[in-house]
């Protein structure tokens, strides 16, 4: 393939592709700025609505893309996302976080290790689980996978908010074959039903840090505060670079996704979600595939996992209530199951629109109306329409537009499987290989219309 | 699926002679031309059939035969689907399998390519014994298998259909897909592996589809396309699970061409069809099953006039 070909890919990619992501990106920013504008805020609101709307794009997209080579490549029917990110997460913060201080806030400790040593443990983890739950649920038809998986995922959280593993003594040293351990540790834990404070380094600070751009930071920061933020601006600044550090995590995700799917074993995953009697009978060992596909996904959900929450200061166990995988579910639906790129877009979408949207339409309406207190109670919202007067009913609406968010959701995925089953990308399937599959030697347009043959028409 | 049967009786007459003629002159050349009924499927048949005749019919033992099959048996609660069926096929024939609906012939399919296992019996591939072996493992000795309704991966463009098959491709290791210095070997095997792709498209003339999905294929387009595909794991032996059911007459001529023109080039193939006439035309060999037993194994002519298949598979109307 010459250089040219080559670019010129590129170039067909960046048309489509980049185009459309940048059109979504630039939309959802730009609307949440204009709101930021119209609820007076300075730059330091501006600056925190726009890191906040950030993270979320990251986490749903990367959880999304995640997710994608489970279900959109491989056709396996994960309902248990939130269990690995948890997983993830959990086993980052018994690796990480200090031992048990004198005086110090958090009641169980950790071993102490790099929060990098603590990061690889998490991902390995969430992978090595995702080995355990595929094992035997593999074997049985898309519809069991999906219990166990979400059975898996409720188990994990019971396990974190069970007393019997809430703390640990750890031994004073531990023989291990031949090697002998001498743990600082002496509590660990899941901490129970109260969490655990995730009190170990700022993870953007342990990043900066390992790539000694942490002075440079520290003097943006500080040039931040002279000129613009005059106030203590690090928090907002630190959220701003955590978003863009968890963009830089969907890109690698993309890429390490986008290489698996645009390949010889993408197109096994791929016939496995189609036909997997057909991929077996064409000599592919389908329970490997699935396997190594599986364990992948659950890994990438467990960093996914632990980048939701690292910079969250704790984590307990609500947060990994089911409803997390089906925000996850909603977002790769949106965006169009089998399309990488089309995955971020629903994890952007979604992110935007549904997760966050909500709660700043209510804002922007309030400041836009000066309305005034809602009811307090369903009772008193329809009492209005008795007087022929809704506004009670519309405040109290706008009142419960975090619980209302649900059933949004729930609209939008209806209409979605009436009228665009298949998503926003998912029409454009990405080809399974690593190379142009026109006819070679010729400069071919892919596309080309088929004509018809002898074949009778279905 | 009875009105194939019923009508296979009456049609079957004039070929029968013709079928006839060419036992008689086995071996002959000559013999392709001799039937002169002039229907429009036929011509190619004879066309096929004058190669044919460069082939000793009839099972004398004497050929290599790569496919054994001893004493398979499969009950499904109760029910002796198979049982106590043996047969070879050997090196470089067309073997037809034959027999009503029921007869067992799916399940044997499925019993020799490992999609099930055979509750006594063996299956021998080159020698090896591959009973109970995995589907894929099966496929993977050389073995390659057709479905009775064509199923193709619908959401996959004909070409990356294609590109599945090839066996032994590197990149179908995660880790020699995803790591840059290996990724290089991966786009040189595939880029070699497309050229044989496209060869195979050429020549089941499918190849102005190649970017159409699947799923957008027409029933005969999918057989070929089955074809093609099963083509490409470089197999042995090919078995093939109705490849004419749900074809037109013109399709099903050109599948024939391409079947004849295969085993020509040394393929071996085993066809399970219900169409009497298009076996007894085309296959060197035929094995008839019935009620999960075979009946008869031999020639066309002897099964044309053996009695026990008229009366159980003809119902002796003939």
């Amino acid at each position: 393939m010459s250089a040219t070909d080559i670019r010129g890919r590129i170039e067909g990619l960046f048309e489509r592709d980049v185009t459309l992501v940048l059109a979504v990106l630039g939309t959802l920013y730009l609307a949440y700025i204009l709101a930021g504008v119209a609820f007076g805020y300075g730059l330091r609101g501006q600056l925190n609505s726009v890191a906040n709307l950030t993270f979320y794009i990251g986490v749903f997209g990367m959880l999304a893309l995640a997710l994608n080579l489970h279900w959109g490549y491989t056709g396996l029917f994960n309902i248990g996302i939130v269990g690995f990110m948890g997983i993830g997460i959990y086993v980052t913060a018994l690796v990480s976080k200090p031992p048990v201080a004198e005086g110090g806030a958090a009641q169980v400790g950790g071993f102490g290790l790099p929060l990098s040593v603590g990061i690889a443990a998490g991902v390995i983890a969430a992978g090595l689980f995702g080995l355990l739950v595929a094992l035997p649920a593999l074997r049985l038809r898309a519809d069991y996978l999906a219990i166990v998986t979400v059975a898996f995922s409720e188990i994990v959280r019971f396990t974190m908010m069970s007393r019997t593993f809430q703390t640990f003594t750890v031994p004073d040293t531990i023989d291990l074959w031949l090697f002998t351990f001498d743990p600082t540790a002496d509590t660990v834990g899941l901490g129970g039903g109260g969490g655990l404070i995730l009190n170990y380094a700022d993870p953007l600070e342990a990043l900066l840090r390992s790539l000694f751009l942490w002075e440079p930071y520290l003097g943006v920061v500080a040039f931040v505060e002279r000129n613009y933020i005059p106030n203590n601006p690090k928090p907002v600044i630190d959220g701003v670079a955590y978003g863009i550090l968890l963009l830089v995590g969907v890109g690698l995700f993309y890429v390490l996704l986008s290489r698996t799917g645009k390949s010889p074993f993408g197109r096994v995953l791929k016939a496995i979600r189609e036909d997997e009697d057909v991929a077996n009978a064409l000599g592919k060992d389908t329970d490997r595939f699935k396997l190594t596909a599986f364990v992948l996904g659950s890994a990438l959900m467990g960093l996914g996992g632990i980048l939701w929450y690292s910079s969250r200061g704790s984590i307990t166990p609500p947060s990994f209530r089911p409803n997390i995988t089906f925000f996850i579910w909603i977002a790769l639906i949106i965006g169009g199951a089998g399309s990488n790129t089309g995955s971020f877009l629903g994890g952007a979408i979604f992110a935007g629109l549904l997760y966050e949207g909500p709660r700043y339409f209510k804002n922007l309406v309030e400041t836009a109306f000066e309305l005034g207190d809602a009811p307090r109670n369903f009772g008193e919202a329809m009492a209005g329409f008795a007087s022929l007067d809704p506004m009670p009913f519309v405040l109290y609406t706008l009142d419960s537009v975090s619980q209302l968010r649900l059933v949004i959701m729930g609209v939008v995925l209806i209409w979605l499987m009436h009228n665009r089953p298949e998503g926003l990308l998912g029409h454009r399937k990405e080809t399974a290989s690593s190379v142009d599959l026109a006819r070679p030697g010729t400069d071919e347009a892919p596309g080309k219309p088929a004509a018809a043959d002898g074949g009778e028409e279905r | 699926m009875s009105e194939t049967d019923e009508s296979a009786p009456s049609a079957s007459t004039p070929v029968d002679d013709a079928a006839t003629d060419d036992a008689q002159t086995d071996g002959d050349d000559a013999a392709g031309e001799a039937p002169a009924d002039g229907s429009a499927s036929e011509t190619g048949l004879n066309e096929a059939m004058g190669s044919e005749a460069d082939f000793p019919s009839g099972s004398d033992g004497e050929r290599y035969a790569p496919l054994e099959v001893e004493g398979l048996r499969k009950e499904f609660g109760g029910i002796v689907a198979v049982d106590d069926v043996s047969f070879d096929v050997e090196e470089g024939t067309l073997t037809g399998l034959i027999g009503p609906n029921g007869a067992g012939k799916s399940t044997t399919f499925n019993l020799i390519t490992g999609m099930l296992n055979p509750d006594e019996g063996a299956v021998r591939f080159n020698g090896e014994d591959v009973t109970g072996l995995q589907p894929h493992e099966v496929a993977n000795r050389g073995l390659a298998r057709t479905f009775q309704i064509a199923r193709e991966l619908e959401e996959m463009t004909v070409l990356e259909n294609m590109m599945l098959a090839p066996k032994g491709q590197v990149g179908e290791s995660l880790w020699r897909s995803i790591m840059p210095m290996t990724r290089g070997a991966v786009r040189e095997q595939e880029t070699e592996q497309l050229e044989r792709v496209w060869e195979v498209l050429d020549f089941f003339e499918i190849d102005h589809l190649a970017q159409e999905y699947a799923g957008n294929l027409s029933g005969g387009q999918r057989k070929l396309l089955e074809m093609a595909r099963a083509l490409l794991t470089d197999p042995d032996v090919l078995l093939l699970d109705e490849p004419f059911a749900g074809v037109n007459p013109s399709l099903e001529k050109r599948l024939l061409e391409h079947v004849h023109e295969l085993r020509e080039q040394g393929y071996t193939f085993l066809i399970v069809e219900h169409d009497m006439d298009l076996i007894m035309n085309n296959c060197e060999r035929v094995i008839v099953m019935h009620q999960g037993r075979i009946l008869k194994d031999g020639t066309p002519t002897e099964i044309k006039e053996s009695e026990e298949v008229i009366e159980a598979y003809l119902g002796g109307e003939v």
